[in-house]
């Protein structure tokens, strides 16, 4: 018996009952629709964090000022906590070698005023370098000066939504603003960035570090970027800058990530997230699988008559086996196929309805639902096959 | 072709043993055409079983074509059914959703034949019983005489030795009952042996011997002339107590 009149066997047994081969079809092929759409949402969003580090670069170091923020004991006691100075960055751009460029940083919320409009806008305090380390462009203007750190300057930045909010269709580059109390003239305008680590870089307006310090009333820095010249040197790099700036502060109380750690981190947490996603999905496959054996049960015994029959003509029990076990692959392969298709729909649809996301599912995601989709029509079809092959001629031609 | 001997066949019914068949002994010679009778529960049905080899008898010898096949394991037993014999039932067991080709085609699947000769060797089966221009008709669309046709032809499509043949005119009018007959005695003519288990007389007298079956056990055997004094005894044995 070839594989060929097997499944043709299998095929035209199945064609007998549409509906009920339909329903059990269906149940795989939303399993498998759940496998690749939630695994494509599972790899979507790690490919939008991704995306999200590679915006800021890749060889950077990130000096975060650990205890002026999570200081631990009472205040005034111990642990006196210091500040992540301009003077620190200055001391690492100068006493560590591998950095190319650092960048101080100093963010809070205030006020953008132009006439009657108003709009609270993220300030954003930082130094001429910021603009190629955090991969920005200007769309009009130009950007910060490269003045020394210290130096207060009435100038702004805006980012493209600020600016569009308070000068609707016009140019505000050269118009005098409002942040806050600080009177600043606009010297440019950022083109579309959309969100970089959770801050909405279309909604800026950047000033230089020593005025936001100024305007925010911070003595310390948010964040310090380096950028390190070459991707290999970026742990030894971290290591001197922590050294560096202990010696100063006279005990170590920063921390510095590399954007590897930190996108190592996200990774694995997202792949884990996505393996958990596909777990999930697959146990509706499993639950399909009963399906499917539920209707080879009940098929068998619609068809005991037949089975008698099979064997009177001469059918091994490993033919008889092997027929029902097809049919059972065969609704579930089919079921695979359905879903296949049905899970690429909704991902195309997920990504039109949200573009940001670059949901795809992953191609391991793909070949393992379908296999799985084949293998739960094997295993769950094992049980009424051989109820089919154990039948007693005598009994089963009898129908009983 | 076929020798039985001591065959017994006890079934459990309900925990109490009902003897089918106790010591059977007959011999059935290459090409005959018996007829086995007797009242419902005499065992008639439960013999063809087992010289079908869907069943095995508990205690006994069958030999067929020289070889014990009671001792045969289930997939040699398959083989046996396969290329040795063929079988007609009452209600015809066609495969619904088959048609009269595919059906006639169904033995020689599991035989391994390809389909090409699958399809010729059919349809000259179907040809041989009158119903080539009904081949691709689907069982419901047949009667019940060309029903039993496709069925006769699905049973010899193989070339069994031994057709056996359990109540096959059982659901059929006179007209087609007669004409199936003539199509079972043409093939036992031409060298098949044929064993019919039947009710009928009608059907019985045309054998050229009859095996009357009660209780389990063969009370008489008739050949020839004596063919008419079986049918009687069943009769008796049918009316009586």
């Amino acid at each position: 018996m070839s594989l060929r009149d097997v499944l043709g066997f299998a095929a035209l047994a199945l064609r007998g009952h549409r509906v009920r081969t339909g329903m059990s079809l269906l149940g795989v092929a939303i399993g498998v629709a759940a496998v690749v759409t939630l695994t494509a949402l599972g790899e979507g969003a790690r490919l939008y964090v991704v995306g999200q580090f590679a915006s800021i670069g890749t060889n950077l170091v990130i000096v975060v000022p650990g205890k002026t923020e999570t200081t631990g004991g009472m205040p005034g006691m111990g642990g006196v906590p210091n500040d992540l100075t301009l003077e620190d960055a200055r001391a690492v751009l100068r006493g560590v070698a591998e950095v190319e460029k650092a960048v101080p940083f100093v963010i809070g919320t205030e006020t953008l005023a132009f006439q009657e409009r108003r709009r609270q806008v993220a300030v954003f305090g930082s130094t001429s370098d910021a603009l190629e380390v955090r991969r920005l462009t200007v769309a009009g203007g130009r950007f910060l000066p490269p003045l020394e750190w210290e130096r207060t300057s009435p100038v702004t930045v805006l980012g493209r939504t600020a600016a569009g909010e308070l000068f609707p269709g016009r140019d505000p580059v050269g118009e005098i603003v409002r942040v806050g109390d600080w009177r600043m003239r606009v010297i440019g305008v950022l083109a579309p960035r959309g969100q970089q680590l959770g801050i909405d870089m279309d909604d800026v307006a950047i000033v230089t570090v020593a005025t936001a310090m100024k305007m925010l009333n911070r003595r310390s820095l948010f964040r310090l970027l380096l950028q390190v010249r070459t991707h290999a040197d970026l742990d030894r790099t971290k290591d001197r800058v922590v050294r560096l700036i202990k010696e100063r502060h006279g005990e170590e109380d920063v921390t510095a990530i590399t954007q590897d750690a930190v996108l190592g981190a996200f990774t694995s947490i997202l792949g884990a997230l996505t393996l958990a996603l596909a777990g999930i999905a697959s146990v509706s496959l499993a639950v399909a699988g009963v399906g499917i054996m539920n209707v080879m049960l009940v098929s068998v015994s619609e068809r005991t008559r037949e089975i008698g029959l099979l064997k009177a003509l001469g059918a091994e029990r490993r033919q008889i086996l092997l027929a029902f076990l097809a049919e059972a692959v065969l609704i579930s392969s089919a079921g695979g196929l359905l879903g296949l298709a049905v899970g690429w729909l909704a991902v195309r649809g997920l990504v039109l309805l949200y573009p940001a996301l670059p949901a795809s599912p992953p191609p391991w995601a793909v070949v393992a639902a379908f296999s799985l989709s084949v293998a739960v029509g094997a295993v769950f079809g094992v049980l009424p096959a051989r109820r089919a092959t154990r039948l007693d001629p005598v009994a089963a031609l009898a129908g009983r | 072709m076929i020798r039985l001997k001591g065959i017994s066949r006890t079934f459990d019914v309900g925990g109490e043993p009902v003897h089918a068949l106790t010591d059977v002994d007959e011999t059935i010679g290459a090409g005959e055409h018996l007829a086995i009778m007797g009242p419902s529960g005499s065992g008639k049905s439960t013999l063809l079983h087992i010289l079908g080899c869907l069943d095995r008898p508990d205690r006994g010898v069958y030999e067929l074509l020289g070889r014990d096949v009671a001792r045969l394991d289930e997939g040699e037993l398959s083989l046996v059914r396969r290329h040795t014999i063929g079988f007609v039932f009452q209600f015809f067991h066609l495969v619904p959703r088959l048609t009269a080709l595919e059906n006639v085609e169904l033995p020689m699947v599991f035989a391994g034949i390809e389909a090409g000769e699958r399809r010729e060797r059919a349809t000259s089966r179907l040809r041989a019983v009158g119903l080539e221009p009904r081949a691709t008709h689907r069982p419901d669309q047949l009667s019940g005489g060309e029903r039993q046709r496709v069925a006769i032809a699905r049973a010899t499509v193989l070339d069994p030795k031994l057709l056996l043949a359990d109540e096959p005119t059982g659901n059929l009018d006179t007209a087609s009952g007669r004409q199936v007959l003539e199509i079972l005695e043409q093939m036992n003519a031409a060298g098949l042996t044929l064993v019919v288990v039947t009710h009928d007389p009608a059907v019985a007298r045309r054998a050229r011997r009859v095996l009357v079956l009660k209780d389990g056990r063969v009370v008489h055997r008739g050949d020839g002339a004596h063919i008419q004094a079986a049918v009687e005894i069943l009769a008796a044995a049918e009316n009586g107590p």
